[in-house]
């Protein structure tokens, strides 16, 4: 494995073992010296076309707990018209010396562009391209479920199957969803889309419901995963008002009481408090959502070290 | 003036025959014919020269991407003898005095007809007609219309246009795409723009407007043309219009009857155009409709772009693609390769019929008296297709691919533009 693109072109092999690693790099990151010399004088560049904290800062600590030297490029915005050319700018970062790109695009597919056009030699890691993928996402929610589902210390080359998972909100826009849907029915859990029509994409041989509520009686999931859910899709009349998605698509306290205490409560974040999930929601007991953040720096730990090296796990 | 002989030729009718070209006109066809120069042309296929109704020539204004005098060349090597530049230019063709300029430029290349085709609403702006009348009666004797590559998406905007080109007998041609439906649109929508995360371009956006339109031009009673057909339901909402009677006549690009929208998966924009790349039924549909007379034209759409158009992320990209050198080979695979149709058919579609819709009255026929423009195919050729071509732009989504014919003469008034499958350079050109 060269490049980490899409969910999609994981087998379940490679899925186990970057999470078999990914679990490795969780008990590093719980010594007392949280790091490792592996990536030792290799260079990994974070290059953000698009904004983001939580990500960018997930893989600079990932990137330092393996002892790479990290540069954070940043631009907003990238095309003929704006300047510089996205070839132009990875080719000039990459005539400095670089072992793998981390890159966030808003242009879905310019990761794949990277790794295809001949343009430059070097790994490349989507961090999130426009309304395509995700992939460290859909593999920290993967470690995260393996290890509620599990329990932590006995995921060693478990798989999710039978896991029945609900991905409830904005899914045609967001690539959290995508990556997750290839990555858990590639694990063999059985993925659910919940979303309002406008807001269902095509394709996906996945089971879709319309609506919330009857959805939940009939799957009885073992995860609920809430989407953010973008204000603006209002105003392009996606959906009436925050309300109206609140009262039909939100996880509201009632919806959450109604759930098995058992289902684990999920977000990707940022979150919406108090439109696609309550504060009583996010903040339970079921909730894994910060789990899931601390598990984002074992995954890109696990991909980077993966990637760089070449090897599958860390006493190789 | 010399004369020749293009001997042992077939016609498009089927019949193996010789043509004698004096004096740049079809001087006499039969067996048994003198000359000053014979040329043996047996197993080759001689039809009336090519016709494009949609042409990206670029010039005025976008100089780097092809210029009427390289597009001409592509033309000339794709057998074409006329080809209607679109007015997508800079300006825009959208007075007399810009497509005055461009037909000029096309005399002074003088390897095809260039036609001008004119804008219908000011600067492609879709808020006022542009004057149409005045392109009509310039020098250019415009009769093709159109805002091609934005739809006059104004429906009594279009209604006026569809009634008042009457005056002149003109056409307007409809770029059908409501622009609404597609805003930030990159490729078909389908399962496949779902799984890539690209902003679908719905098959109902054309359907809509081709089915408003078709309406439009029965109620005022005139005839309408519509570009690039790209769906299996326009073809459905075409094919009901011609029974109903309405004066309506339709195009399909090579690449849509050859492409679908798998090649996106590539994430590379070489195949991002405007209509999109459809499904494989989309291809099949508009294959049967080629047949079948509902799509009366291939018309190529070629639309050149510099590299740097191309070599990006496909957001970022152009639409659009060269097709000028492949489109005789495309109707030969639709139409002959399959065994479903004939050269007959492939004469009408590439040259008599959109000959015919633009007015063209020099083109669109081998017959005694006529002005001598045909293309002369050798049709057993199976030809790997290479990247670059007569055309500036490299924005080719063919190269690499076997298709099958060549052209290996193109005569252009008599005089070969093309000959053995080489451009023919015209000193005054240099």
């Amino acid at each position: 494995m060269k490049h980490l693109l899409s969910t999609a072109d994981l087998t379940l092999d490679q899925a186990i073992s970057l999470l078999d690693l990914s679990d490795e790099m969780a008990l590093v990151n719980q010594r007392e010296t949280r790091k490792l010399p592996t990536l030792r004088n290799k260079t990994v560049v974070n290059l953000f076309f698009e904004d983001s904290t939580r990500t960018r800062i997930s893989f600079e600590v990932a990137a330092k707990r393996l002892s790479a030297d990290l540069i954070n490029f940043s631009a907003k915005g990238s095309s003929v018209s704006k300047g510089e050319s996205l070839k132009d700018t990875v080719q000039t970062v990459a005539a400095s010396g670089v072992d793998a790109f981390i890159v966030r695009h808003s242009a879905s597919g310019a990761p794949y562009n990277l790794a295809h056009k001949g343009w430059i030699d070097t790994p490349i890691i989507n961090a999130g391209d426009g309304t395509h993928e995700h992939p460290t996402q859909a593999l920290l929610d993967a470690m995260t479920i393996r290890e509620r589902i599990h329990g932590v210390g006995s995921t060693k080359a478990k798989n999710l199957d039978g896991v029945k998972v609900a991905i409830v909100g904005d899914i045609a826009h967001s690539r959290v969803a995508r990556s997750n849907a290839h990555l858990l029915k590639t694990l063999g859990a059985e993925v659910h889309f919940i979303a309002p029509p406008t807001l269902m994409p095509g394709g996906f041989s996945v089971e879709k419901h319309y609506n919330l509520d009857e959805a939940l009686l009939q799957i009885k999931p073992d995860v609920v995963m809430m989407l953010r859910v973008q204000l603006e899709r209002m105003n392009a009349s996606f959906f009436p008002s925050e309300s109206e998605y609140r009262r039909n698509w939100g996880l509201t306290n009632d919806r959450f009481k109604a759930l098995s205490p058992n289902t684990i409560i999920m977000h990707p974040g940022p979150m919406n408090r108090g439109l696609e999930i309550s504060s009583e929601a996010a903040d339970s007991e079921q909730s894994a959502i910060v789990q899931q953040v601390a598990n984002g720096i074992n995954v890109r730990m696990a991909v980077l070290y993966s990637l760089i090296t070449g090897e599958k796990a860390v006493n190789e | 003036m010399s004369s020749f002989v293009l001997k042992d030729v077939q016609l498009a009718n089927g019949e193996v025959t010789s043509i004698k070209v004096v004096a740049g006109i079809i001087e006499a066809i039969g067996q048994a014919l003198d000359a000053d120069s014979i040329l043996d042309c047996s197993g080759l296929v001689a039809l009336p020269g090519f016709v494009d109704l949609h042409t990206h020539l670029r010039e005025p204004g976008f100089e780097a991407s092809e210029t009427v005098l390289s597009g001409s060349r592509s033309a000339a090597l794709g057998g074409f003898t006329a080809l209607h530049a679109m007015a997508n230019t800079n300006p825009v063709a959208d007075t007399a005095g810009v497509v005055e300029q461009v037909q000029a430029l096309g005399v002074s290349a003088g390897l095809v007809d260039v036609f001008p085709i004119g804008a219908v609403t000011a600067g492609l702006e879709g808020k006022q007609l542009a004057e149409l009348g005045a392109m009509a009666n310039s020098r250019a004797h415009v009769r093709v219309f159109s805002d091609d590559g934005k739809c006059v998406s104004d429906p009594l905007l279009m209604r006026r246009a569809l009634e008042y080109v009457k005056a002149f007998g003109g056409v307007i041609a409809q770029h059908a795409q409501d622009p609404r439906l597609t805003e930030g649109a990159q490729m078909n929508a389908g399962p496949i723009s779902s799984e890539l995360g690209l902003a679908g371009w719905p098959a109902v956006a054309e359907e809509s407007i081709i089915a408003r339109d078709v309406l439009l031009a029965e109620h005022v009673g005139s005839r309408i043309h519509i570009c690039h057909v790209s769906t299996k339901g326009s073809v459905d909402i075409i094919r009901w219009a011609k029974a109903r009677g309405i004066s309506v006549t339709a195009e399909v690009t090579p690449h849509h009857l050859l492409l679908t929208d798998e090649l996106a998966r590539t994430y590379d924009p070489i195949y991002k155009v405007n209509p999109p790349l459809r499904a494989s039924d989309d291809v099949m549909a508009l294959r049967e409709a080629l047949i079948d007379g509902t799509i009366d034209v291939i018309a190529t759409d070629h639309a050149p772009h510099p590299l740097e158009a191309k070599d990006c992320e496909w957001s970022a990209a152009a639409p659009g693609m060269v097709g000028l050198e492949i489109a005789e080979s495309v109707a030969q695979l639709v139409l002959i390769e399959s065994g479903k149709s004939s050269w007959q058919r492939v004469a009408e579609v590439l040259s008599s019929k959109p000959a015919s819709i633009a007015g063209d009255e020099s083109h669109g026929a081998i017959a005694i008296g006529r002005p001598a423009n045909i293309a002369v195919i050798d049709p057993s050729a199976k030809r790997k297709i290479s990247r670059a071509t007569a055309s500036m732009s490299l924005n080719n989504p063919y190269a690499d691919r076997e298709l099958p014919g060549a052209v290996v003469h193109t005569i252009y008034k008599g005089n070969f533009t093309v000959q053995n499958g080489v451009l023919q350079q015209k000193e005054t050109n240099a």
